[in-house]
């Protein structure tokens, strides 16, 4: 008796229609992906379901560790084989029903029987090992329509094969299946959960942070490092590339008043945001502002920033309270990274009282002195571009 | 010199050493500090913490000055967090004096210690061991080797007896890490491991554990996840992770136990005191009638280093608890000596060593 193989259910893919295998196919590669560390997985996507196996009992267990954090998948569960015997089976079966809530539920249990060489019919089996099910576990009840707890034999030619636990997955839809967007990283707490939630709609992300050395330090850029290691997890690999801002933020300073010289700043990012989104092929903008949290996060403001820019600037957290979003933050495990105390290039030259209603006409009087192009051009150029999931890099290697 | 004091401690390898220079030289900032040099030095320890882990298949990693402070943070650090589930340790009487001290002490702060017996092989009775455990029992304490006669406790066996109870699991593997194999499917709870035993820098040591909430006993500026305050040796840390690296057991040691064996047993007046089953790097011998120390000294002339019963109790004029609490005969008690093989070790040395005991022996 052993677990070798999970049973994936998908998620909202009932309703794609001729997209169906496409969406699928992606779900698959992203599965491929989440375990290619894992040599012993193999991958079977069928119509309806996907079959996970690995003989490797440690790998099995890495599967079902990361198997939640996959998008696209609505529940799963992992199989158990038994010997064609009924002793085989029961034990089985009490191995794989040990593992369910039995308190105050009911319980069937429901045969297939593709072999048809086994010696035994359907009710023979389904009475036997019910029964066997039902002495170990006296508090269940047996229930033939919608019982809370079925447990499903199947009869193969190789062996038996059986489940009961259904461990729900991570919903949304696959990860790239819905495109790829730009995701303005900053290092706080919001645009990693305004990526998560993309990435759940199935959006694949390319990552963009904005640094400025040498006022904000290795350390501040090692947490944006992580933060893209950590939303590289949910089974897409994410570019991040790193823009050098300190030039064109000191340009800014230079040429406009110092109280909108924070929305001049974020035009700034916005138009090179957009040269990348070009150049990476991405098909919209990503930003974590949540309206009123901020200055800069005033419709006003907003109205202004984004006069810069056609592309659409998708914001998912507009209308979540912080509470909610540090909650989800913690959820995913990106909260502890984002709350370490360094400064990122939108708090070095925070003026003590920027204009929470700039006016866009003013924004553009201001910035029309000078050409930023070459400057915009020239950060695009010497970004820094680094894949997650990152690879070990063996620096110390001598030293340790 | 034929050095054969490895329990006591051992030469340095070259290649540690080497690390131990270059980080003093190339990255000797603060790894608390926040710019560059800082952020370099933490990577390093963060690095050596990683291998480290990654070695011993733990969790968690806590660097210390060596085998003592890991069993006293391990003693102290659970008995504090643990107080509330109950006040009850077991160990056995012949642990290390850093185990049976601490253990002690916190007897005087209100503690239940039970000790368990060893027999005339060193070793305690699993069966007693099931027996001493109570609801309360909060920690078990043990050493994988030990060092004065090489006893092994059944580390494996044990986890198993303990999987039922609440207890916690510490074992002192400082006399056993890269010279007998640790199990890695069966790691106890928390594993102390000390540097200067494994051909690393005196001054080092780690204590490695999994799912345990332990309190600090050092407190100040709340390094080491405020496990051990104080600015982390980062070349003794990185110093360490490279000898734990290089360190692997020798096929040898057997072989030369069991020549040395079979040498001695042709001495009439000569005992040997390890048991059959002990770790093959140690072996203790005893001479009837006669002072351990006449044994070394005399051997030191001829070139040939070995030690009393334990480096520790050496310089105390009395006998080793451990020597008592196997029943050696009385008139052996005194003439214990203890010979430990090291990675340097080589078959010249044991061969030598031989010469210089028949010398020695027939002058005595």
């Amino acid at each position: 008796m052993k677990t070798n193989q999970v049973l994936v259910r998908y998620g909202e893919l009932s309703t794609k229609g001729k997209n169906r295998s496409s969406f699928i196919g992606r779900l698959r590669d992203n599965v491929r992906q989440t375990f290619s560390d894992l040599e012993s997985i193999r991958i079977k996507a069928e119509r309806d379901r996907m079959f996970i196996y690995s003989d490797e009992e440690k790998d099995m267990e890495k599967v079902l560790e990361r198997l939640p954090l996959v998008f696209g998948i609505q529940s799963f569960s992992p199989v158990t084989q038994s010997e064609l015997t009924f002793d085989a089976m029961k034990q089985a079966a009490i191995a794989v029903v040990s593992k369910v809530d039995r308190q105050n539920k009911s319980f069937k249990v429901s045969v297939k029987r593709p072999n048809k060489a086994f010696p035994y019919e359907k009710p023979e089996i389904t009475q036997a090992i019910g029964s066997h099910v039902l002495r170990s576990f006296p508090e269940l009840t047996v229930q033939m329509k919608h019982p809370d707890v079925e447990l499903k034999v199947e009869i193969r030619e190789e062996a038996a094969y059986m489940m009961a636990e259904v461990i729900p997955g991570a919903g949304g839809l696959p990860v790239g299946a819905g495109g790829k967007a730009l995701l303005m990283l900053s290092g706080g707490i919001d645009s990693p959960v305004a990526g998560y939630h993309m990435l759940k709609r199935g959006v694949r992300l390319e990552l963009i942070h904005f640094f400025s050395p040498p006022f904000t330090n290795d350390r501040a850029k090692e947490k944006v490092l992580d933060l893209a290691d950590k939303l590289s997890q949910f089974g897409s690999s994410v570019n991040l590339h790193i823009i050098p801002f300190t030039k064109l933020q000191q340009e800014v300073h230079k040429q406009v008043p110092d109280n909108i010289t924070m929305t001049s700043t974020r035009r700034m990012m916005m138009r090179v945001a957009d040269l990348v989104l070009a150049e990476t092929k991405c098909q919209a903008i990503i930003t974590g502002e949540s309206l009123g949290q901020v200055a800069s996060q005033t419709l006003e403001s907003l109205h202004a920033i984004n006069a810069v820019t056609n592309t659409p600037v998708l914001r998912p957290l507009i209308a979540m309270d912080k509470l909610d979003i540090i909650e989800t933050a913690q959820q995913i495990g990106t909260y502890e990274i984002s709350i370490r105390p360094f400064e990122d290039c939108c708090t070095i030259f925070t003026p003590s009282s920027p204009k929470t209603k700039p006016k866009l006409e003013k924004v553009e009087y201001y910035e029309k002195f000078v050409s930023f192009d070459d400057l915009i051009q020239e950060a695009v150029q010497e970004r820094e571009t680094i894949k997650f999931p990152r690879v070990q890099e063996a620096k110390f290697e001598g030293l340790l | 010199m034929i050095y054969l004091d490895n329990s006591a401690t051992t030469k340095p390898r070259k290649e540690v050493l080497e690390t131990f220079i270059t980080v003093n030289e190339q990255y000797y900032a603060n790894p608390a500090s926040i710019h560059r040099m800082g952020n370099e030095a933490e990577d390093l320890l963060e690095g050596a913490r990683a291998q480290i882990k990654q070695l011993l298949k733990m969790e968690h990693a806590v660097f210390t000055s060596g085998g003592t402070e890991s069993n006293n943070l391990a003693l102290f650090g659970v008995a504090k967090a643990y107080q509330h589930r109950g006040k009850h340790i077991i160990t056995a009487v012949t642990e290390h004096p850093s185990v049976l001290k601490s253990l002690e002490a916190l007897e005087q702060q209100g503690f239940d210690i039970t000790r368990l017996p060893v027999d005339r092989s060193g070793a305690i009775d699993l069966n007693e061991l099931n027996n001493a455990l109570r609801q309360d029992t909060i920690l078990v304490s043990l050493m994988h080797v030990n060092n004065e006669i090489g006893t092994v406790h059944p580390i494996a066996e044990i986890k198993k007896l303990l999987k039922g109870s609440w207890a916690l699991f510490h074992v002192d593997a400082v006399q056993s890490i890269g010279k007998v194999k640790l199990l890695a499917d069966s790691m106890p709870d928390l594993l102390s491991i000390s540097g200067h035993k494994i051909h690393g820098l005196k001054g080092s040591g780690v204590l490695a554990y999994n799912q345990v909430e332990l309190e600090a006993i050092l407190h100040g500026g709340g390094q080491e996840f405020g496990l051990r305050s104080g600015t982390v040796a980062v070349p003794q840390a990185a110093a360490l992770a490279k000898a734990l690296r290089l360190a692997e057991p020798k096929p040898d040691y057997a072989e030369w136990n069991k020549d040395l064996r079979t040498f001695f047993k042709g001495f009439n007046g000569v005992k040997i005191i390890s048991p059959e089953t002990a770790a093959p790097h140690i072996l203790a011998i005893a001479l009837k009638g006669l002072k351990g120390e006449i044994l070394v000294t005399g051997l030191q002339q001829e070139s040939v280093i070995v030690s009393t019963s334990s480096a520790c109790s050496s310089k105390s004029k009395e006998i080793s608890h451990v020597i008592e609490a196997i029943g050696v005969p009385r008139e052996f008690k005194e003439g214990v000596i203890r010979i430990s093989f090291g990675a340097f070790t080589t078959a010249q040395d044991i061969a030598e060593l031989k010469k210089a005991f028949e010398r020695v022996y027939r002058l005595v």
